[in-house]
Parts: structure tokens; sequence; C-alpha cells
């Protein structure tokens, strides 16, 4: 462990801020400001920071593109699609296989897809001439080759331009095959701020179709679909061992080790439990408005949160063999985190975390790091809404700027035939009244301590300067920003696809987690930074040699 | 099974890309821009374009990969991006003070039209490019060609900084083409070795093998400064390592500034590095020194030592045209039989010159250019191999077919040593040919019967 570490207590936050936006030229500065937040949260009452705003051009980000969010994470891990990016060969390069969801598909017969690229590799004559003979003929080629149950069409930057209608050809192509549901992602990387666009625009396409498409009774009681829960590291096969254990049946997750069907028969759950509130609350809703399944939040990243989920979803239900079987599975799995937990806390216990990552990590990691005694300093989103980092009560206030206009806003009705409130109004006033929330998230703020630094759309500089003043014993981002933070000597993990190892949800996980981080924030290796002729440069005596 | 869907039958395949043994342009182009000192690489369009580069070249090198965007919106896209770029390199110079930023343009801006040499000239009339400070370009369309091809384009960029004193200054330039940075440092220490005085461009030697130190320089000490890249042009030849990569701007400085090039192999394996050698010399006028004599001959001692293991062993290899053709070579002089070979960069030149070098093996060859690793993957079932050479992403074919692999090539996002130990060279040579013999011997030693199995091999 590196032992030169002072804390430059002298800082204020105020100071680190200004610090932080010192070296801006003027425009820059007084845009960043808004989004860097000196935490004042008291009474679940968040002060207002600007997020899902535009990059400044030049400001080395962490964010990525809208094509990202859609092809990348939402539609990425679902093993039986046939996911082909309409594009030049690059952005279906470089999402090929590099999220680590993980997926299950050792089933007789089971496809898997996940391991392909498919692309149209665009050229320049499509370019001029339009590309979709050449998807249309992708199409074909795929049907043909693997005779797949769906084909998903991803657009990359270059397709609006030249305005292929992807839509279009996916119609066609669906009737004439008739068996094969081909449709269409309008998600260009231009599009919107970041990959948060992508996941709208994946929600909205997946919801339109294939939600609802197979009407087949699912076996199974208490049944939930599990939103936002990627199965990186295998953190979906420990949420689902878990639920498994307490008789939950989960129907559908979007979209760690999913397929096709999951998403047909979602609407066939009694309950949707969001754990990513960013890039999946839209299907929530929509599922909610057009077939009557209520939402809550969730979180099972954490053996307290995992356990306090449990109980919402056996609360819910409401019966008492769902309830007492919550209670028997916490019961049995909490004493093995405990003891984890025991063993490691004296290593960890008041070392300090940043966390800067996604729509909801930055949020959920910091139960897991209090849980050891760490506590964060300064955390914040790469692409996250106001929502969450407020709460959604400021969801009516938002303002809706050029870069969301552009997405496009489904508009749901009830199902004539199918839509069911799956609890009368009454039960569901109860629950409220005894304190249960439906459709509700409080966001990051009300949850860190005063006096912590918020800051949305971390860049490179920002995480630099603020390692350097604040000397944090971990920084969690994503792969970008890895090795320039480990070079200052301060361990890095990254918390989108979690370098290696997982999982990290549930209560394996959990013990998973403790263990990584003792490991990294009591390796060694970070006292070995200088050689001994460096700490020592003055040579005092020599050997005299026979 | 990883490839499950992958059928034995191969049938005509020309829209759908399945597998693909190649990536964009901008890729290389951010690659050959680390190489130069003090340099930020730009790339102009929307924000994804840079954070997937990025990440591929940190998960192959394990280094932070410092480069900037445009971030174009959808309104940038309709009206054009010179206001995001003006904008970009203001506060890349005023945030992060680099000496260059060198922008690469992507299929977006490509797309819409804009020109990155009248945004440049705007920003230097608008006084946003500082004193003694330097704003390149290159186009670099994902559409056409390759990563290959965009590290080429970039390279180029590079030498056109080229300024012609009249005065030789004595140096040979060397272009290494994409080889990672232990090559770029191997290159220089053969060339200190020969006696011959170089200008390495582009060179990441230094910049992505950097070491951990509790300091972080987002600018490290390597790369080819800006003097070295504008006195290229007074230079007494320049030697393209690689027609794909490097000759291009070979041929540029050779043109422009009459500076004479030899277009050569890259580096690998005995023979290509005996022409560079002596290509080296040449250009220069000096004698070799026995040194060089001697580390070329325990190549060929090994060769010898373990020719028993090489004999006939068929190979499947998939990767970059330039690394393909000198590794192609390689084989073929070790007399192992590369049946398969694979390069998703176009150029049918690649194609024959295989042919070429594999005319007189005793079995049919597969080539294709522009081809992908899912027909590649089609050829190995049809036709078993004892290795394959390649990228990563070869593993789950090897998985699949149970073959043994060993990794070469970009990207390799699993292992490490690339970055660190050279395999161009005579001593280069020697650790291709210890990773060949450790994946073939490793399998022998699984796979061989009780009876049969040796202590000695």
């Amino acid at each position: 462990m590196a032992t030169t570490k002072k804390k430059m207590v002298q800082w204020t936050p105020t100071d680190i801020k200004e610090e932080l936006l010192k070296k801006y030229p003027p425009k820059v500065a007084r845009k960043r400001a808004k989004q860097i937040l000196i935490n004042e949260a008291n009474d679940n009452e968040a002060p207002e920071i600007v997020a899902n705003v535009r990059t400044v051009p030049g400001i080395i980000t962490m964010r990525g593109c809208t094509y990202a969010g859609c092809k990348g994470v939402i539609l990425g891990p679902t093993r039986d699609l046939v996911n082909i990016t309409h594009g030049p060969i690059g952005c279906g390069f470089y999402s090929w296989l590099t999220r680590r969801n993980q997926t299950d598909a050792s089933a007789e017969g089971a496809e898997n897809y996940m391991n392909y690229c498919f692309s149209t590799d665009m050229h320049d004559e499509d370019i001029i001439f339009g590309g979709e003979k050449k998807l249309e003929k992708a199409i074909q080629e795929a049907y043909d080759t693997f005779h797949p149950k769906s084909i998903a069409i991803f657009a990359t930057c270059p397709v609006g331009l030249i305005g292929d209608d992807i839509h279009a050809v996916a119609t066609k192509m669906r009737e004439k095959f008739g068996d094969c549901n081909v449709f269409a992602f309008s998600c260009e990387g231009y599009k919107g701020v970041s990959q948060s666009a992508g996941h709208h625009i994946a929600n909205n396409q997946i919801f339109k179709h294939v939600v609802g498409e197979n009407d087949e009774e699912k076996a199974g009681e208490y049944k939930i679909n599990l939103l936002g829960e990627y199965n990186i590291g295998g953190d979906g096969f420990e949420i689902d061992r878990v639920l498994k254990k307490c008789g939950i049946t989960n129907i559908a997750t979007f979209s760690g080790n999913s397929t096709y069907d999951q998403f047909a028969s979602a609407h066939k759950a009694d309950l949707n439990c969001v754990m990513c509130h960013r890039s999946i609350n839209y299907v929530a809703d929509m599922l909610e408005t057009k077939f009557g399944i209520p939402w809550i939040k969730v979180n099972f990243i954490g053996a307290k949160a995992t356990a306090k989920s449990l109980r919402k979803i056996a609360q819910y239900f409401g019966e008492k063999k769902l309830i007492d079987q919550v209670e028997a599975v916490i019961a049995e799995e909490m004493p093995s985190v405990e003891a984890v937990r025991d063993d490691v806390l004296p290593r960890t216990d008041g070392k300090t975390a940043m966390l800067f990552v996604g729509g909801s990590r930055a949020h959920h990691y910091q139960e897991l790091f209090a849980e050891i005694g760490m506590s964060t300093l300064s955390a914040g989103y790469e692409f996250a809404h106001r929502d969450d980092y407020e709460g959604r009560q400021v969801i009516p206030n938002l303002k809706v700027d050029a870069d969301s206009r552009n997405i496009e806003e489904l508009e749901i009705e009830a199902d004539p035939e199918r839509y069911n409130p799956r609890k009368p109004e009454a039960e569901l006033g109860k629950l409220e009244e005894a304190g249960f929330k439906f459709k509700h998230y409080d966001g990051l703020v009300t949850d860190m301590d005063k006096g912590t630094i918020i800051i949305d759309d971390l860049n490179q500089y920002e995480a630099e300067k603020l390692v350097e003043i604040l000397k944090p014993d971990i920084f969690c981002a994503g792969i970008k920003e890895k090795f320039s933070i480990q070079k200052l000597g301060v361990p890095m993990k990254q918390l989108h696809s979690y370098d290696s190892g997982g999982p990290y949800a549930g209560f394996r996980g959990a013990k998973n987690f403790y263990k990584e981080i003792d490991r990294l924030v009591n390796s060694k290796i970070w006292g070995y930074m200088k050689a001994p002729w460096q700490e020592n440069p003055e040579l005092s005596a020599t050997y005299v040699w026979e | 099974m990883l490839l499950r869907h992958t059928p034995k039958e191969i049938t005509e395949r020309d829209a759908l890309v399945i597998n693909p043994a190649k990536t964009c342009q901008p890729i290389g182009a951010m690659y050959a821009a680390l190489g130069i000192h003090g340099c930020l690489p730009h790339s102009h369009g929307s924000q994804g374009c840079c954070a997937y580069h990025r990440s591929t070249l940190t998960r192959h090198y394990k280094e932070p990969i410092s480069a900037a965007t445009s971030s174009f919106t959808e309104g940038a896209s309709v009206f054009g991006g010179q206001a995001n770029l003006i904008q970009a390199i203001n506060n890349i110079f005023s945030v992060y003070e680099p000496e260059v930023i060198a922008v690469h343009t992507t299929c977006l801006s490509e797309t819409i039209g804009d020109d990155l040499k009248q945004i440049t000239i705007k920003a230097t009339k608008d006084g946003k490019i500082p004193e003694g400070k330097h704003v390149i370009g290159a186009s670099t369309p994902s559409y056409v060609g390759s990563h290959v091809t965009g590290f080429s384009n970039m390279v180029k960029s590079m030498a056109m900084q080229a300024e012609k004193t009249g005065t030789k200054n004595g140096k040979v330039n060397v272009i290494p083409g994409w080889v990672e940075p232990s090559d770029m440092e191997e290159i220089k220490r053969l060339a200190a070795l020969v006696g011959v005085d170089i200008t390495l461009f582009p060179d990441t030697s230094g910049v992505l093998n950097g070491p951990l130190s509790g300091e972080y320089h987002m600018f490290p000490e390597g790369g080819t400064t800006m003097t070295e890249l504008k006195s290229t042009g007074d230079a007494v030849g320049t030697l393209a390592l690689g027609e794909w990569c490097s000759a291009d701007a070979a041929r540029w400085l050779d043109s422009t500034h009459k500076v004479p090039c030899k277009v050569l192999d890259m580096p690998f394996g005995l023979s290509a590095t005996d022409r560079f050698i002596d290509a080296l010399r040449i250009a220069a006028g000096v004698t070799v020194p026995d040194e060089v004599a001697h580390e070329r001959g325990q190549l060929v001692d090994m060769m010898s030592d373990m020719h028993q293991y090489f004999y006939n062993k068929k190979v499947a290899l998939v990767g970059d045209p330039d690394q393909l053709i000198a590794m192609t070579e390689f084989l073929v002089s070790i007399d192992m039989c590369p049946v398969h070979i694979v390069t998703g960069t176009p150029g049918k030149k690649f194609e024959k010159r295989i042919r070429e070098l594999t005319a007189d093996m005793p079995f049919e060859v597969n080539v294709k250019a522009a081809g992908d690793m899912f027909l590649l993957h089609q050829w190995i079932k049809n036709d078993p191999v004892d290795l394959i050479i390649g990228n990563t992403y070869c593993k789950y074919i090897a998985r699949d077919e149970d073959i043994p692999f060993v990794r070469w090539g970009f990207p390799i996002l699993d292992r490490v040593g690339h970055q660190y130990f050279p395999t161009v060279g005579y001593k280069g040579g020697l650790r291709l040919l210890e990773k060949i013999l450790m994946a073939l011997l490793d399998r022998k030693d699984r796979d061989d019967p009780e009876e049969t199995f040796e202590l000695v091999l």
C-alpha cells in the first residue's frame, strides 16, 4: 500500500470546484460550472444539476454514442438476435464482444449469435448511391445462412445522412420471410448527446416490435421482469439464482442473458423491477401504460440492497408464503456475506472512493463501498439525466432541448384486450400508505454526504485533478480512464465491465466485490512506484570494493 | 460451441460481412498520431468513434490513450462541423497544451463534406493555433479501405510536414508501418547497431509502453518530434516497411522532395530482416558489424534445432496485409505451410503476392483480401490446420476447433507482451518461433499418449 499519500485537508469543496474550472476558456468554464455540484442536499431535496447536455468539443469525454447505447448496451446481450450493423465496418467491429455480457446458451439447440459480428461494411459506392440494396441483400444472406427468428438492423452515422430507409427495408424483408421478425433502429451516433439516446431508441423499438408478441401463458408464481440488468460478469446469473431460490419467476431480463422470447413475453409479468433507471425506465413506463404492470425501483448491488429489494418484491405480492421464503433466503445467505465483510472491513474501513460511471452504477456501488466502511468523496454519471441525480419528481420540469426532441417519444395507449391492472386501486393505495413506493427513484444526490462533489460528464482533465487533490483510495470509471488514473498510483476499477471478475450483484456478488476492493486498495503494488535510488537520491556513502 | 452457427458449407456472400478481419480507418490514424511527440489525436466526428478507438487501443496496450473528439450532434451533422472543430482546437490548446493536434476525419464528417484543410486555415486565421504549435490532418473516411489505410494516410500527413532545406542531414527515414512500440524500439536498436542514423516515424515506443511510476504524463517522452518530421525532406533516403502501411508516405517524399525511397516488406522473420539490414547498409554506406550477423545466426540456429516440429505443419493466418506477407514468407522458410490466409483489407495484389510466396508449397492455398474470419473458419472446417496465428478474436475458432493458437497482430485484448517484446528483426524472429513452438509442443504434451510421452523434445 502506498504510504506517501497525504490527504490535502485544506481544500474545501468550493476550492476544488474552482481549481477544476480554472484552466478552461471562459465559455467552457461557465458550462462546466453548472455540471459540477457541491452537495448540499437535505431532507430529500436535491440541489439542481445540469445533465444530459452536449459535451464540449475538444474536451476529452468519457461518453460514447447513440449507436453504442442502442446496439452495444441494450441489444448486445440478447443471444438469439442476429444484429446487423448497417454502416462502415468500424462500429460493428468495436461493439463485438467487448462488453463482457455473459449468456447461458447451454440448452440443447439454443441459438447464440453473440459471438458473431454482422455488418454491411458500407463502401464509398454505397455512400454515394445509397445502401438500401446492400442492406436488403445482407439481410437475405443472414436469413439464408442462419434462419434466425429475428434480425435487428442498426444504423450508423452515414446511414441517416444519406437517407437510407432502414425501416422500409426491414418491413419488406419481414413480410417476405414470414417467419423472421426483421426490425430496425435509427441509432445514428450523432443523435442525442451520449449513449443515453441510444437506450431510449432501443427501448422504443423493442417495445414496438417485440414486446407482447407471445401471448402464451408462462409457468411459475410471482412473475416479474428485471429491467436494466445486463449480466456483466454474470450479475444476472446471480440475481436469477437468488430470485429462483425465493420462488420468484423472472419472465424477462432487459437485457442480460436474454432471448427474443423473453421480450416477447414480458407483458405476462405482474411486476417490473427496474435496476438501471436511466437505460430502461422508458420500457417500464410503457409496460405500465399498455398492459397495466406497475414498476418499482430495485437494486441488487450490495447485500443489504439485495435483501431490501427482495422484501420489496415480496411485499408487493403480499403473500405469506413468499414473504417467509424471502426471509429464509436472506437468513441463509447473509451469514457468509457477513463473514467475508468482517474479514475485509479492518483493511477497508475509512478508505475513500470516487465513482464516475453509467446512469445508475455510480449510485448503486456507493452502497457496496459503504458496506465495507468506505465513503464516496465524489461521484457522477457519464450519461444520466437530471432525474437520476435529483429524483423522478423533477421529470415534469425537465427542459426538452433540440438534442432530446429528435429522439422519438412513443404515444402508448392501454391495450384494448390485454390491459389488465395487476392490483385493484384500493390495494395499491394500501401499499402506498404502508410506505411502498411505485415509479419512484430518489436519485443519487440525496444518498451522498454533505460536501461531496457531484460531477456530470466528468472528463479526463477533471478526473486527473480530482485524484491529485483528493487522493482517493480507489477510482471507478471505464476502460478509457483506467490507466491514466493508475499511472498516478491510484487503483482503478472499471464499473462498466468490471475489468475481469464478477458477479458483483446479489449475495455472492457482494462477497466478490468486498474481496476485489480489498485486493485493489491494499495491493502491495502501489508501494513500488519508486526505485530505492529515487526515494533516496543523495549518495551518502559508497561501498569499498575489495 | 461458441461459433455454433458457422456451417462447413461455404456459400457466396457479397453484402454481409461476418466476423470482420479489419476495422475502420480512423483507429489507424489515431494509432499513427500517437507516434508523434506531444501529439493529441483528434477525431472529427461524433464522440462514439473516438470512444471506440480509445477503448480498443487501451485494451490492446493497457496504457492510457488520450484523444479528443469534435462531439458532433445532429445540428453539426446538418450544418457542418467547422464550428465544432475550431472550438475543439481552441479548447485542446488551452486545456491539454499539446505540441500538435493530429485531426482525422470519420465517415460522418466525410459524408457531409467537411474540408479539414479549409477549417485549419480558418482556425489559423482566427488565432486559435498558438505560435509554434501545429494542427495536421488526414482524410480517413471509414467507408474506404481499412484501419491499415487510415494508418497509412496519417503517416503520409506526417511525411507532408517535411521541409527541404537543400542540405542533406545524413539520416535515413525509416517508416516502420503498423507495428508495436516494442518493434519500433527494436528497429531503432538494429539501426544503431548497424551504425545508421535514422528518423523513425511514427514512433510509438515510449508512448504506449510506458512505466508505472506514480506520475501521469498525457504526453510522454516518446514519439517523433515535429522538428524530426520537418527534416525528413533532407534525408538521404527513405525505407518504407510495408507496401500498405508505409509506401505512400515514402513515395510522396520521393516525388516531392527527391528523397529516394525503397519499399520493403516488414522485417518479420529471417529473409525480410536480411533485406532490411542490407537496405539500411546500402542507404547509409556502412559495413554491418558482426553483432548483427551473430543475432542472425542465432535465429538460423533455432530454425535448424526445431525444424522437425515446423515441417509441413499447416497454418491458418489472419491479419493485415504487410504483416501477413512477411509472416507467410517466414513460415514458408521454415517449411511450415500457411494454407488459409485472410485479410479484411482490400487489395488484389495481396492475393497475388501470397500466391507467389507459397507457390512451391505442397498444399493448396486459400487466400483472400477483403475477406472475413467467418470464411477463414469455414476453410478451417473443410481443411483443418495445426496452428492459427492471428488476433484475439481467433480464440473462438481455436477453442471450437481445438487448434493451437498464437496471438499476433491487432487487436490483442486478452494477453500481454506485445508492448514489450518485439517480433521484428532476428530477436523478434526468435520470439515468434518460441511462441509457435510453445503452442505446438504444449499441444503435443497434452495429446501424446502416455506410452510415447517424452521428457526431451
